[in-house]
C-alpha cells in the first residue's frame, strides 16, 4: 500500500503541544555519574587551570539552570515567582533541591559580617560523591556545576547574584547578591 | 583467566559494591537532572564544534567510555552470566534499559539470521524536553546510547554494530535503535593494558 504524498513537509509536533511532565520519572545514580564524569573530563581536556574548569562547569551548570526555572515555576509553583529575597532562596533551598536531588539543602545561613552573603550548606554534595580529586588540584570543586544551576535560578527570577561552591563544612554555595537586589528587597520590607 | 586485567577488574567490582552499600536508597534520582544536564553536555558541544558530524562522533565517544564502566554496574547488580545467544543479549539489553533509564523498549524486527534486531522506544528520558532546531538535522541527538552499547557489548568480548533507523526527534513515531552482532572478541586484552 502505497500512501499519496501531499505536502512535502510533515508538520512537526511543537515540544509546546505536548503536556508537561510530572517529573516522576527515575534514572539511576550511575547513569548520572558516569556522564557527568564524561562531562567533567571533556571540560578538563579543554581548559589549562582549575578555575577556568571550573567557571566551564560553572557555565554548562548554568545552561541547566535557566530550564529548570521555568519548569520548576510552572509545575510546582502554578507559574507565580518569588519576589521577596528570603523565599527565593528558600524556593531553592527545598523546591528546587528536593525535585533535583531528592531530598533539600542542608542549611541556609546569611554571612554575619555581610547582609549581602547568603550560604547554602550541603555536607555531601552529589556531583562530588563519585569525584576524586586529584593532589595537584586540590581546591577543584565540581559542585561549581551546581552553584552554576542556582546562579541562573536566581538571575532568572531577577535576583542578580553571583554563586560559588566552597569546600566548607562539606560543600558551601556561597550567594553574593547585588547591592541594587538587597536594596529593593529592603524597599519591600518598608512597605 | 591469566590476564594482567584480571587485578584490576576485582578493584573496580570493589568500589562498585562500596556505592552500592553507601547508598543503597539514592541509587536512584530524579531524571530531570539527568536529561537536563545530558541537554546542556549537547548543547555545549555544538558551541565547540562546527560541524554536526564531529558532535555525533563526540557523543558516542562519551557514550563509550560510560559503556565500559556501565557493564561492569550491570553485572553486579544483575548477576547475570554470559549470554548463551544473540536473543539471549537481546533481553539483556532490555533489561538494562530498565535498570538504568527505567524504560522497556520492544525488542522487534529479527533479521532471518537472527544477528540482527531493532529496539523500539516509545519516550526516552534522553529526549525529554528535547526539540532539534532545522539546523541541527543531522545531528544524532541519543547517539550517547550507541557508543554505551557498543562498549558494554565489547567489555563482555562481543563486538556489536548500532545505528538510529528511526528518531522521534525527527518525527518518526518512534525511535528505533537497530542492533547487529559482528563478531565474537576471543580472548581480547582490554584497551589500554599490554
Amino acid at each position: 500500500m502505497t500512501s499519496i504524498t501531499i505536502s512535502a513537509v510533515r508538520t512537526r509536533t511543537s515540544i509546546l503541544d505536548k503536556s508537561l511532565s510530572k517529573g516522576k520519572g527515575e534514572v539511576s545514580l550511575s547513569c548520572f555519574a558516569l556522564l557527568f564524569s564524561e562531562l567533567v573530563q571533556y571540560c578538563q581536556n579543554r581548559v589549562y587551570t582549575v578555575p577556568e574548569l571550573q567557571n566551564k562547569l560553572a557555565e554548562i551548570g548554568t545552561e541547566v539552570g535557566h530550564k529548570i526555572t521555568d519548569l520548576l515555576v510552572v509545575r510546582e509553583k502554578a507559574g507565580k515567582r518569588e519576589i521577596k529575597l528570603l523565599n527565593i532562596l528558600l524556593f531553592i533551598k527545598s523546591t528546587v533541591w528536593k525535585s533535583l536531588f531528592g531530598r533539600e539543602a542542608d542549611k541556609l545561613e546569611h554571612a554575619n559580617d555581610d547582609e549581602r552573603t547568603y550560604y547554602i550548606i550541603e555536607k555531601e554534595a552529589l556531583v562530588n560523591k563519585f569525584i576524586s580529586v586529584p593532589k595537584d588540584k586540590g581546591s577543584l570543586n565540581c559542585a561549581s556545576f551546581i552553584a552554576g544551576i542556582v546562579e541562573a535560578i536566581l538571575c532568572d527570577c531577577g535576583f542578580q547574584a553571583k554563586v560559588t561552591a566552597h569546600w566548607h563544612k562539606g560543600t558551601t554555595y556561597m550567594v553574593k547578591f547585588d547591592d541594587a537586589v538587597v536594596a529593593r528587597d529592603k524597599q519591600l520590607e518598608d512597605r | 583467566m591469566s590476564r594482567a586485567g584480571t587485578k584490576l577488574d576485582s578493584k573496580k567490582v570493589f568500589c562498585m559494591k562500596n556505592i552500592l552499600r553507601y547508598d543503597e536508597n539514592l541509587y536512584i534520582i530524579n531524571s530531570e537532572l539527568f536529561t537536563l544536564t545530558y541537554g546542556a553536555l549537547v548543547a555545549q558541544l555544538l558551541k565547540d564544534y562546527e560541524n554536526v558530524e564531529d558532535v555525533n562522533k563526540q557523543l558516542e565517544r562519551m557514550g563509550y567510555n560510560m559503556g565500559i564502566r556501565l557493564i561492569e554496574d550491570f553485572l553486579a547488580r544483575t548477576g547475570s552470566g554470559r549470554c548463551y545467544d544473540f536473543r539471549d543479549t537481546a533481553e539483556k539489553i532490555q533489561t538494562g534499559f530498565k535498570i538504568f533509564l527505567g524504560i522497556t523498549p520492544t525488542i522487534t524486527n529479527w533479521s532471518a539470521a537472527g544477528d540482527e534486531f531493532s529496539l523500539c522506544f516509545e519516550a526516552n528520558p534522553l529526549t525529554e524536553f528535547v526539540e532539534l532546531p532545522d539546523h541541527c538535522l543531522n545531528l544524532k541527538y541519543c547517539n550517547v546510547l550507541i557508543g554505551v552499547l557498543r562498549g558494554a557489548c565489547e567489555m563482555v568480548q562481543m563486538e556489536i554494530a548500532c545505528w538510529f533507523v528511526q528518531d522521534q526527534l525527527k518525527n518518526d513515531n518512534v525511535t528505533e535503535l537497530r542492533i547487529k552482532f559482528i563478531k565474537r572478541l576471543e580472548d581480547a586484552i582490554p584497551a589500554g593494558e599490554d
